[in-house]
């Protein structure tokens, strides 16, 4: 069996100038070589090891990014198998836009970890680091098994369900009526899944279509904003928000009535959740209770705290300080333009964290905020949210798959052939389908057997 | 000192359809074996429906053929109709199902049992086992007497601590009023065997001087019947067959059973174990799905040299009146006599976790178990998990190879991977949507996949196995021909595939391509296939499933290809999963319990996840550069 050729984006999902897509697998170069143009030039595969070309990367005829594509050869290379390279500079839309033609040429978007432990299996990682590649692995993806259930929009997360329980309704059906052939009859059945799965592969249809403007998956950073009511967090946000350097796009969840902020700062993602009242005028008290905040804080990957300098902590205070020990956050001394009853050294000993000068009013210390956001991220503090877009990426893909599926399915019917045969795609579509939503199948169709259908002597 | 002590190779605890399989196979072996039953009158005892087979169970009856088992050969020798289910539908769920002579199937077993050299019956209850340091040294009955075995199988069905019910009458007894076995559950227990309570039901049994047949529907047998052996010739089994017959409960007969809910034990409270969900009582029915308004009931005939019938499709645990007025309430049966009321049986069990893949206990050294004793439920199942226990007591015995048949191999391998994998909290059954490779695992192609395995154990004869090897010959070369075989857009054949409303060729085809079309086949080709070879049904039956449903297979055989590479990743014995670091605690504690042989099987618990299993593959490659280098040093 051969093994299967990943890729995936191997820098920090950031506004950052270049990007770059790896791919490895004995497939790397073939793949590359279908969608790397460039003026004159033999197959990758036939290049010089460690060399880099310059060209573009094409989508059919469409000029995509201007790059260079490094190659490196089995084994030697991060993974030790063929490995390529592909540096653009078209920003964090291009890099997904490139990534996703990879994996349409014939890649995998690699499972979280997954370079890494390629790497270990084929030796090139010291036996030493084997335990921390486990905890790359482990950590990668619990980040986006979490990310996938509670950042999963809730619209789609509902659509999700209830065209698996369709599905899955009728596998049990055909299966029982195999099972039991003398109690349920398949006649005209034919007709009736021909119908749905027409409207299935609408529905898979149109949420593919809708992937690209409003993600599966809310992107980027995780923060929550904390702080007692008139601490400044309103003022905060809407000094965060509102100036030009900031890119602001709201998207409301249907089912959860949360509201998120999408800010880009200094070219990395953040989206800022919206805990009761965030967004509300100042004209509005705040009546944010600690423990409302704490659920809010829990699948945080940022907080920001905070603090009105011109009161004495009190314990609510303590509360939140507590709370935020050990997760990464940043503290804002806010009101910096008042008269301070509070000082930086006391707060950062009691937090554990940095602490910020700010003033939310005047629109100081800002930049100080921006900056200390941007080093957590470049020093891995705060790096996960690249899983994100890989988990986006990921779920798009597992669509395309569950469409095809769907789409053998209606091609069986059509052939005439027996209903069996269906079962078997159906059962692939609500696989794909539930590695969207985090959920395996395990005993799913024998208990939707047993609960639904009526069987047995 | 016991008062009588004797040596076996191997015992076998019970004599029903597991036990009978695996001493069959001990003795086939060469191995000194002794076969214990309460009873030796209910050998291969049917207590329950008087057929053999039926939907993926007919699968297992072929697969066990295949490797040398009983079962296939004495139902083709007893039965007395026989039926191919699901024909419209695909190859790969076309069942053979037959209706038995219930007492002409046990006397043919127990025949064969009885000539079988190496193979002594003896009549007698097994109270204890005798274990020195977690490893088998042979049992302990009831009166006493010790028979020391270097290997044992147990298969004690549904008799441990066994109980039937009805209404409110309770009898300690096994099946059928059998003397159930009381004693050696505390010796599992004391040996730390985790055991369940399970239960299962049967219906009435009625006079069919009583029946009034002209109210219900008959269902007769197939026109050509198909043996379940593969070494039976099918000309030997065409013969006058007997009728089933269909009935359906309706309204009335509903409100008699809610009426008297509360008098059945089920609902009661009186019934503790756990039963099947496939296979409800008639009052489980109508209560779970109270918008049918009629259940199906097969009325089917217990054999030849008797009046008894079964009513499929409403076993029951209510009182004997209940019983009485409900089935009178179903067309035909106004007037039924009952002979033997419908009745559920609870009974002790294990919970199949405690076994290897090998069927043998992970606590207990030697010592193997099949059948309802682990926890499933059905002949067949228990057949095939009997003969796996028996030939792994063997090959242990004969210092040979244990044997594990995998998921992609057979549903045998299905069965007892769930078994010993999944939790179980009822009787387990088999389905066809529980093998996932199941268009590879056909019925019909049981032999193909399986002879050569028999062979091997010792169980399938040379001159069978030489059958196959040339059968499988034969298929790939008619494959090769067809394949190669171009066939022009000559007047003939435009006029045929007309005729069968099929596009004419543009140019010339292969015959291979025209079996794909979905409204042709390989038989009906014979018209315009000049050149075809004389060859038999069974073979070219394979032909056309091959070739027609090419695409199909070869996805499955990819899917199988993925499947084996994580199946044939080895994971140590007694191993501390403690020890990896980054094992969700989860996943650590069931890896612990389990200690699953492979990482597939351990990739198939629920509660390890992907990711656990990736940091397994991690682990087993730091070991082994680990122990690649101490050798190195």
């Amino acid at each position: 069996m051969k093994k299967e050729t990943i890729a995936a984006i191997a820098t920090a999902m950031s506004d950052s100038g270049i990007g770059i897509i790896r791919i490895s697998g004995p497939e790397a170069f073939l793949i590359a070589d279908r969608i790397f143009k460039r003026k004159k030039g033999k197959p990758l595969c036939e290049e010089k090891a460690n060399t880099i070309h310059y060209g573009f990367i094409c989508d059919g005829d469409e000029k995509l990014d201007e790059v260079l594509v490094i190659i490196m050869k089995a084994p030697h290379s991060y993974t030790a198998e063929d490995t390529v390279e592909i540096d653009c500079h078209g920003g964090v839309l291009m890099m997904k836009k490139i990534l996703e033609l990879v994996i349409r040429n014939g890649a995998r978007a690699a499972d979280p970890g997954e370079f890494t432990k390629r790497a270990f299996l084929n030796g090139r990682i010291d036996l030493s680091q084997a335990e921390a590649v486990m905890d790359v692995i482990q950590a990668k993806n619990e980040y986006a098994l979490k990310s996938s259930v509670s950042q999963l929009r809730g619209s789609i997360s509902k659509k999700m369900r209830e065209l698996r329980a369709e599905i899955l309704y009728e596998m049990a059906y055909i299966e029982s009526a195999l099972d039991d052939p003398e109690h349920i009859s398949l006649d005209g059945y034919r007709e009736k899944l021909a119908v749905l799965t027409e409207d299935w592969l609408k529905k898979i249809g149109h949420l593919l279509s809708t992937a690209d403007k409003g993600k599966v998956m809310k992107e980027g950073i995780r923060t929550v904003i904390l702080g007692k009511p008139n601490a400044g967090k309103s003022s905060l946000m809407n000094v965060l928000v509102g100036e030009e350097r900031a890119i602001v796009t709201e998207i409301a969840g249907t089912t959860r009535d949360t509201l998120e902020e999408h800010i880009y700062l200094n070219g990395i993602s953040l989206n800022v959740v919206d805990t009761a009242g965030i967004r509300e005028t100042k004209d509005v008290v705040e009546q944010i209770g600690v423990s409302r905040a704490r659920d809010a804080a829990k699948d945080a990957d940022l907080i920001i705290y905070v603090v009105d300098g011109s009161c004495p902590l009190d314990e609510n205070d303590a509360e939140i300080m507590d709370f935020i020990r050990d997760k990464k956050a940043v503290v804002l001394l806010n009101k910096s333009d008042l008269l301070m009853v509070v000082s930086a050294e006391e707060l950062r000993e009691r937090s554990g964290h940095k602490v910020i000068p700010v003033s939310a009013k005047e629109e100081l210390g800002i930049e100080a905020l921006e900056d200390e956001i941007k080093n957590m991220f470049y020093q891995g503090q705060i790096s996960f949210n690249d899983e994100i877009y890989l988990t986006n990426i990921r779920h798009k893909e597992a669509l395309e798959q569950a469409k095809t599926s769907l789409d053998m399915v209606r091609e069986s019917i059509r052939n005439g052939m027996p209903e069996d045969f269906y079962s078997i795609d159906l059962m692939d579509a609500y696989t794909q389908l539930g590695t969207i939503i985090g959920e395996e199948v395990g005993e799913d169709l024998v208990n939707e057997i047993f609960s639904r259908f009526c069987m047995g002597k | 000192m016991p008062y009588l002590e004797e040596s076996y190779d191997i015992v076998v605890v019970g004599a029903g359809h597991a036990g009978c399989e695996a001493a069959l196979a001990c003795a086939r072996l060469g191995l000194e074996t002794i076969m214990f039953t309460v009873s030796v009158d209910s050998i291969a005892l049917m207590p329950c429906n008087p057929n053999i087979g039926g939907s993926s169970k007919g699968h297992l009856v072929r697969e066990l053929d295949a490797l040398g088992g009983e079962m296939g050969k004495n139902i083709d020798k007893t039965f007395i109709q026989s039926k191919m289910l699901n024909e419209s539908k695909g190859p790969a769920v076309h069942s053979l199902r037959a209706q038995a002579d219930k007492q002409d199937y046990t006397r043919h077993m127990r025949q064969t049992l009885e000539n079988t050299d190496h193979l002594t019956i003896r009549q007698a209850e097994v109270s204890e086992l005798i274990v020195e340091e977690n490893v088998i040294k042979g049992v302990k009955t009831f009166s006493g007497a010790v028979y020391r075995a270097k290997a044992v199988v147990l298969a004690t069905g549904t008799y441990l601590k066994a109980r039937c019910i009805y209404g409110d009458v309770s009898n300690p007894t096994g099946p059928n009023g059998l003397q159930a076995a009381n004693h050696l559950t505390d010796s599992l227990k004391a040996n730390g065997i985790e055991m369940f309570r399970f239960k299962t039901g049967t219906p009435a049994r009625v006079d069919k001087r009583s029946i009034d047949f002209s109210k219900m529907e008959e269902q007769k047998g197939d026109d050509r019947i198909v043996p379940f052996s593969f070494s039976t010739d099918p000309d030997t089994v065409q013969k006058e067959q007997v009728s089933c017959w269909l009935t359906y409960t309706n309204e009335e007969t509903h409100k008699i059973i809610r009426e008297n809910l509360d008098r059945s034990p089920l609902f009661s409270g009186a019934i503790e174990g756990t039963g099947p969900r496939y296979c409800p009582s008639i009052e489980d029915k109508v209560v779970k799905f109270p918008d049918k308004n009629r259940h199906q009931v097969f009325v089917e005939p217990e054999g030849l040299y008797t009046n008894e019938m079964y009513l499929g499709g409403m076993s029951s645990s209510l009182p004997e009146d209940v019983q009485y007025a409900m089935y009178r309430t179903v067309p035909g049966l106004e007037h039924v006599k009952i002979v033997r009321n419908a009745y559920a049986i609870e009974y002790d069990c294990i919970n199949s976790l405690e076994l290897k893949p090998t069927l043998e206990f992970k606590k207990i050294s030697g010592c193997f178990s099949g059948g309802q004793f682990n926890g499933s439920s059905g002949y067949e199942e228990a057949a095939v998990q009997g003969f796996m226990a028996g030939i792994n007591a063997a090959m242990k015995v004969l210092g040979r190879e244990q044997i594990v048949l995998d998921r992609s191999q057979a549903y045998i391998g299905v069965l007892i991977d769930d078994l010993v994998t999944k939790e179980n909290h009822e009787p387990y059954r088999m389905m066809t949507s529980r093998a996932e490779y199941r268009l590879l695992l056909r019925q019909d192609n049981a032999d193909l996949r399986l002879r050569k395995i028999g062979y091997e154990i010792g169980l399938v004869s040379e001159e069978d196995y030489q059958k196959t090897v040339k059968k499988e010959q034969q298929i790939k070369e008619e494959i090769q021909r067809l394949n190669k075989t171009n066939i022009g857009a000559n007047g003939k054949v435009q006029k045929f595939l007309e005729s069968h409303g099929s596009t004419p060729l543009k140019t010339g085809a292969t015959l291979a391509e025209l079996v794909r079309r979905p409204e042709l086949d390989y038989f009906m080709l014979t018209e315009i296939d000049d050149k075809r070879p004389e060859l038999q049904f069974d073979i070219q039956e394979q032909v056309n499933i091959n070739i027609k449903y090419e695409g199909y297979i070869r996805r499955q055989m990819q899917q199988v290809a993925q499947f084996k590479k994580m199946e044939g990743k080895k994971l140590p014995e007694h191993f501390d999963y403690g020890t990896v670091k980054s094992l969700r605690r989860e996943a650590v504690q069931k890896l612990n319990q389990l200690q699953p042989v492979s990482v597939g099987q351990a990739s198939r618990i629920s509660g390890v996840s992907p990711a656990d299993i990736s940091v397994l593959l991690v682990h087993l490659e730091q070991m082994r550069q680990q122990r690649s280098r101490s050798d190195r040093d």
